[in-house]
């Protein structure tokens, strides 16, 4: 591993302060940074670690909205228990130690197109708060390890519209247990969204025409004959693309048949 | 009364204590006073040309000591092949050299063309960054059929990149072809036994260290045999005299094949050792462990059953291509032949048996023997057309195999693949396996199964294994380079504690908690006055090491004919205190006494007049009470078993569960039956890794795709059961003192073919019946293409 | 270079560090308590598992600077204050739950981990748990047996001695 300057501020216009001069990286929970720098495939020459800034830890829930601090851990997200799909998901990343250290806010700004939260995110239609403005889930996610953040802003929170009801199904990947595939279905009052990830070389999706199948008809079997296009769907040593798009239908069914 | 303590006991493990309280002594835990620290500059071309190495720029850095490249190694001798295998029109096998660090070209991702030495790892890997190498990139040998037809040579010097082209029993070549051409019946199957890589958790290190006044080196290594490491180096490489190295192997965190072999990276911190004068230190990252350690298994295979209509086996014949890698690994040669194609008769009085094995070069790490060691693959082969035969003739899996085992009363039987099993009953293991497994409720449970969406599939299977490697005259004959005895010395103490040195190495098997429960029952002392030695040329007996099930069935036997020695003296001594004839001496419980009267002696008064020798008989005895065995063993043994499984296939995912495993073996007589068993989990554990999981993947450019946890699959606690082991039907071993087999690899090697069998039994429930075989590992992905091919 | 102090096992220590020092690297280096192991460098095997402020973490993959002000314990506080073993580390003896021992203080951490929060875990919590530790030689049947008997739980029906 390369050497750094490592900063830890105790807010968020100190971290921005400290991340403004050039080749400056956050540090959220460090749980893939940590690793790929290891590897020497990464070197910030500073590191700004977010860990120490309390205005972005936490779990509020008021009335339907969850907000979920930028550097709260995968541990306490699941320990909040806001609603079933964010539940399972955050008790599901990784393995315990690493949901100990790993932050949803690092998750969304790195996008990895295998990761769990960027499906939640664009599930319940989230908004990204960061230091600076709001993005809407929907613009935030802009292809694989690719977001709207621009180089100096941090994600400060996340505010996700409590579903009435919602459930995420992941299929793991053997080795690595992130997610082969994941589908997280949210139904709300107006509608249901249907977000996969793993799946796509282009990152997290919406796939829109099951959306519209189970708004009208919440149930598995509204979707039993319904199929993704497979042509853009990741393709390595653990599956194909054919075989991943069978998982998004698999997995999207059995996501509404659990959600709760 | 039930024991409490020797043979047929399980004390809890002594050395249990100081690894769950982080007092374990591994290698990279050792740190020497001025200890300087290897990194070595890897190649990220699977093949190449090496023009040139430039280390100027890297020779200015900050806290650089040395830096070595091949040129450096070019007038030192390779590391060997330990076993000379000779093709089927008797030319010897093609033998490259294997130097320390590349020279002239690369040959695999992951080759070492230089090292770097420095005063921190960090400033090495910096040093090694700055580097330049000029490799001229060539085109990579990867597919083994491919490497075969030619066109580029992995050694070019050889001008083929086929090691040997073995036949086995060549003799039996043509009888076995005309029965599989006159046979009723003929079952072919084409498959593939993936390529692993061992991962034992703690990654290779080497530190050595050289005595500037003495001459004398030390090498502290993650070793399994550290007397067959300094023989390699000493011998064969740095030509060392082996009376100035002596190699250490403290406590090593596993190695299941993968550290019995001398690495170049042994070789290369000492000769630095040496050149600095100082501590030379080496750590494999788990990257550098998943390129370098001699991976396990990868056969193509195509084998054919002929057999009676009714299933009376008539031959087998199996094709074989064996992938060696880039290198010669030390036992790369003998894993594919001798250790895979001896087996290949099974537990079968089959007539019949012809193997043909092609050792292939490839751009690819070394290849070499892993858990099982060509019993896997055999077993595997055997077990799975055997399980396509039963179905295509529409009989019982188990029913074929009675049919076909040898029965109890024909051994000592010679098998048609040219060993000879001592003993063994197979028809006892499978009659235990049925009253464990409740085969009669399997239908039920397909039932519930299927209410749930899945498929539910029993998989049956039987193997037979050569462990307790090996007779040394016969693997003379058959082209090994060392005898395969070992080594023990009981060194009874004045005080009456005794310590035993073993050229056994234990890491993770229990040594230090077994040995002393034999000696125990022989000498009637407290096991916990006992302490076992290993690991340190420097303080054993010239042995062998731990590999493929030995350490009881070979060191074990050394261990009882030393203490055997002790009680021989003993009692020599004990006649003399007891002024009576050697003759009329009993020996029971730790006491000599003189038969027929109360007179007596206890063990450790003998001990201590042996070292206190006042009033001794000097003119016949010498002082002491040490003794020494080497122990050859007579044959191999045979351990063998039955195995169950139940597995869940989710036919819409294509995920395996496994539901249940039963393993019922027979390793002769068993010391600890609680080792055994745990032996026999781990073996499992790996195998079903093996059947369902793991897959060590290389792309068409040799790039290393399976390179970290990422993307290889290592079993985890969630995807393994409890599982239901048995070892109480035993026929004792008929040519070692303890009548025990060896129980390490036993599990590796049944369990791949339970889970296939398994799993196509569960497809063809579901209807898919065009599925005749998937390829391990049996992933989702592969099940889910397979029922929608 | 940077000062940083932190309790471990109970115990006051300071040290210095480069931002890029690893917390197992502190551990195993500066403070020479090697008993936590190094098994991979993707942050998965668990062997270098300790706890910090009370909650299991990898500590291959946090800096030692981040740990500044922390409590930590690793497997060299865990035994009991007479030096015999904890309930967790007997269970392991007892019950076979570790042959080499090199992803064994990873476990008993982990193990300790899961108890503290789930004093009577069923097998499959105790599996899901242990996702973040590979072990090579066990086939993990004895470790979860030992968890579960660590947790007071009868294990005779299990298999096995």
């Amino acid at each position: 591993m390369y050497n750094f300057d490592f900063v830890k501020p105790l807010n968020v216009a100190d971290a921005l302060v400290a991340l403004a001069s050039e080749e400056a990286q956050a540090l959220g929970g460090g749980q893939t940074l940590i690793p790929t720098m290891k590897q020497r495939l990464a070197s910030p020459e500073k590191l700004v670690s977010l860990s120490g800034i309390s205005e972005m830890q936490g779990v509020d829930i008021s009335g339907n909205i969850v907000t979920i601090g930028g550097a709260t851990t995968h541990a306490n997200v699941a320990l909040a228990g806001a609603f079933e799909g964010l539940t399972g998901l955050a008790g599901g990343i990784g393995d315990p130690a690493v949901r100990n250290r790993g932050t949803i806010g690092g998750s969304l700004a790195n996008n990895d197109p295998a990761a769990c939260y960027p499906a939640a995110a664009l599930a319940t239609g989230a908004t990204i708060v960061t230091n600076d403005r709001e993005i809407d889930a929907d613009d935030y996610f802009q292809g694989m390890f690719t977001t709207a953040l621009e180089d100096v802003e941090i994600i400060t929170a996340v505010r996700m519209p409590i579903p009435q009801v919602s459930n995420y199904q992941k299929f793991e990947q053997p080795a690595s247990r992130f997610a082969l595939v994941g589908v997280f279905v949210a139904k709300y009052a107006d509608g249901v969204r249907v977000a996969v990830t793993g799946a796509s070389e282009n990152g997290v999706f919406r796939w829109s025409e099951a959306e519209g199948v189970l708004s009208t008809n919440f149930s598995a079997d509204a979707i039993l004959g319904m199929s993704v296009d497979s042509s853009e769907m990741i393709s390595d040593l653990h599956g194909t693309k054919e075989y991943r798009a069978n998982l998004v239908r698999v997995l999207t069914g059995r996501a509404v048949s659990s959600a709760s | 009364m039930p024991k409490d303590s020797g043979i047929g006991t399980s004390p809890k493990r002594r050395e249990d204590i100081r690894f769950l309280t982080g007092n374990g002594k591994y290698t990279d835990d050792i740190n020497l006073t001025g200890q300087s620290h290897a990194v070595f500059a890897r190649s990220d071309v699977a093949h190449g040309k090496i023009n040139h190495i430039d280390i100027s720029a890297a020779e200015t850095m900050p806290g650089v000591l040395a830096i070595f490249t091949g040129e450096d190694f070019a007038d030192v001798g390779g590391n060997p092949a330990g076993w000379l295998i000779n093709s089927r029109d008797g030319e010897p096998m093609k033998e490259p050299k294997r130097p320390v660090l590349a020279y002239g070209k690369v040959r695999h991702v992951g080759d070492a063309y230089a090292a770097v030495i420095a005063e921190t790892v960090l400033q090495a890997q910096d040093a090694v960054e700055a580097i330049k190498a000029d490799i001229t990139e060539l085109p990579a040998i990867v597919d083994m059929e491919a490497a075969l037809a030619g066109g580029g040579f992995v050694h070019d010097e050889i001008e083929t990149n086929q090691c040997f082209d073995w036949g086995w029993i060549e003799d039996n070549r043509a009888a076995t072809d005309a029965a599989i051409k006159a046979a009723p019946h003929v079952t072919t199957l084409s498959l593939v036994n993936n390529r692993l890589v061992p991962n034992a958790m703690e990654s290779r290190a080497s530190t050595a260290d050289y005595d500037r006044g003495t001459g004398d080196y030390t090498l502290y290594t993650t070793s399994q045999n550290p007397h067959l490491t300094r023989l390699l180096v000493c011998a064969f490489v740095l030509g060392i005299p082996e009376n100035k190295l002596r190699v250490v192997s403290p406590d090593v965190g596993g190695g299941f094949g993968s550290k019995i072999y001398h690495y170049g990276e042994e070789a290369l911190v000492l000769a630095a050792a040496k050149k600095l004068c100082r501590p030379v230190k080496w750590t494999a990252s788990r990257s550098e462990s998943f390129l370098t350690d001699a991976h396990g298994r990868d056969h193509v295979t195509k084998i054919e059953l002929a057999c009676e209509k009714d299933g009376t086996f008539i031959a087998f014949r199996t094709d074989t291509m064996a992938n060696v890698g880039a290198y010669l690994s030390n036992f790369s040669t003998v894993t594919p032949t001798f250790l895979h194609g001896t087996l290949m008769a099974g537990n079968y009085t089959v007539p019949n048996v012809y193997v043909n094995v092609k050792a292939v070069f490839t751009n690819t790490a070394p290849v070499d023997a892993y858990r099982g060691a060509g019993r896997p693959e055999a077993t595997y082969s055997l077990e799975r057309v055997i399980d396509k035969c039963a179905r295509e003739l529409a009989l019982d899996p188990i029913e074929l195999r009675r049919k076909n085992f040898i029965k109890p009363d024909q051994f000592p039987y010679a098998s048609a693949a040219g060993l000879e099993y001592d003993a063994g009953n197979y028809d006892a293991l499978f009659d235990k396996l049925e009253g464990i497994v409740d085969f009669g409720g399997f239908k039920a449970r397909r039932a519930e199964s299927e209410k749930g969406g899945k498929l539910r599939g029993l998989g049956i299977n039987s193997y037979i294994e050569a462990c307790g490697i090996a007779p040394s005259n016969l693997v003379g004959i058959l082209g090994a380079r060392v005898g395969l005895y070992d080594a023990a010395t009981v060194r009874v103490n004045a005080t009456g504690n005794i310590s035993v040195m073993v050229g056994a190495h234990s890491h993770g098997q229990g040594h230090a908690t077994v040995f002393p429960q034999v000696v125990s029952e022989m000498l009637g002392v407290e096991e916990n006055s006992i302490e076992i030695v290993h690991g340190d040329t420097s303080k054993i007996p010239f042995g062998m090491g731990s590999y493929g099930s030995r350490s009881l069935a070979v060191c074990g036997s050394a261990v009882v004919r030393a203490t055997e020695k002790i009680i021989n003296k003993a009692t020599k001594i004990a006649a003399h205190m007891l002024e009576a004839s050697e003759s009329d001496i009993d020996f029971k419980d730790g006491k000599f006494s003189v038969s027929g009267t109360d007179k007596s002696v206890a063990f450790g008064e003998v001990a201590f007049k042996a070292y206190v020798p006042h009033d001794y008989p000097h003119d016949e005895l010498e002082p002491g009470l040490e003794e020494t065995a080497f122990y050859d063993p007579a044959n191999f043994t045979y351990p063998s078993g039955a195995y169950a499984c139940e597995v869940e296939v989710d036919p819409e995912t294509g995920k395996v569960t496994v539901e249940s495993f039963t393993a019922v073996d027979d390793f002769g007589n068993v010391i600890n039956p609680m080792i055994v068993t745990g032996q026999v989990h781990g073996g499992i554990g790996q195998g079903i890794g093996q059947a369902l999981l793991e897959n060590c993947t290389y792309d068409e450019n040799g790039q290393l795709l399976s390179a970290s946890y990422m993307d290889y699959a290592m079993p985890r606690a969630s995807d393994l059961p409890f599982y239901t082991v048995d070892h109480s039907c035993v026929t004792p071993c008929t040519h070692n003192p303890l009548g025990v087999k060896g129980c390490g690899e036993a599990g590796a090697i049944g369990s791949p073919p339970t889970i296939v069998n398994a799993v196509v039994d569960a497809l063809h429930s579901g209807g898919h019946t065009h599925v005749t075989h998937i390829d391990m590992p049996v992933s989702p992905a592969r099940v889910w293409s397979a029922i929608n091919s | 270079m940077l000062n940083i102090t932190m309790k471990i096992n109970g115990k006051a220590v300071s040290g210095t560090v480069e931002g890029r020092t690893l917390l197992v690297e502190f551990l195993r280096n500066d403070l020479h308590l090697t008993g936590t192991h190094v098994g991979c460098d993707t942050s998965q095997c668990g062997a270098c598992t300790i706890h910090v402020n009370g909650i299991a973490v990898k500590s291959c993959s946090m800096f030692a600077v981040e740990a500044d002000g922390a409590s930590i314990d690793t497997i060299e506080g865990q035994e009991n204050t007479d030096g015999s073993l904890n309930k967790i580390q007997q269970a392991f003896q007892d019950h076979h739950g570790l042959q080499c021992g090199f992803c064994t203080p990873g476990m008993v951490m982990a193990a300790a981990d899961l108890l503290q929060n789930t004093p009577t875990p069923t097998e499959a919590e105790i599996r899901n748990h242990l996702d973040g530790n590979i072990c090579r030689c066990t086939g993990y049947h004895n470790i979860v047996k030992a968890i579960m008997a660590a947790s007071g739980q009868d294990v005779s029906a299990i298999a096995a001695e």
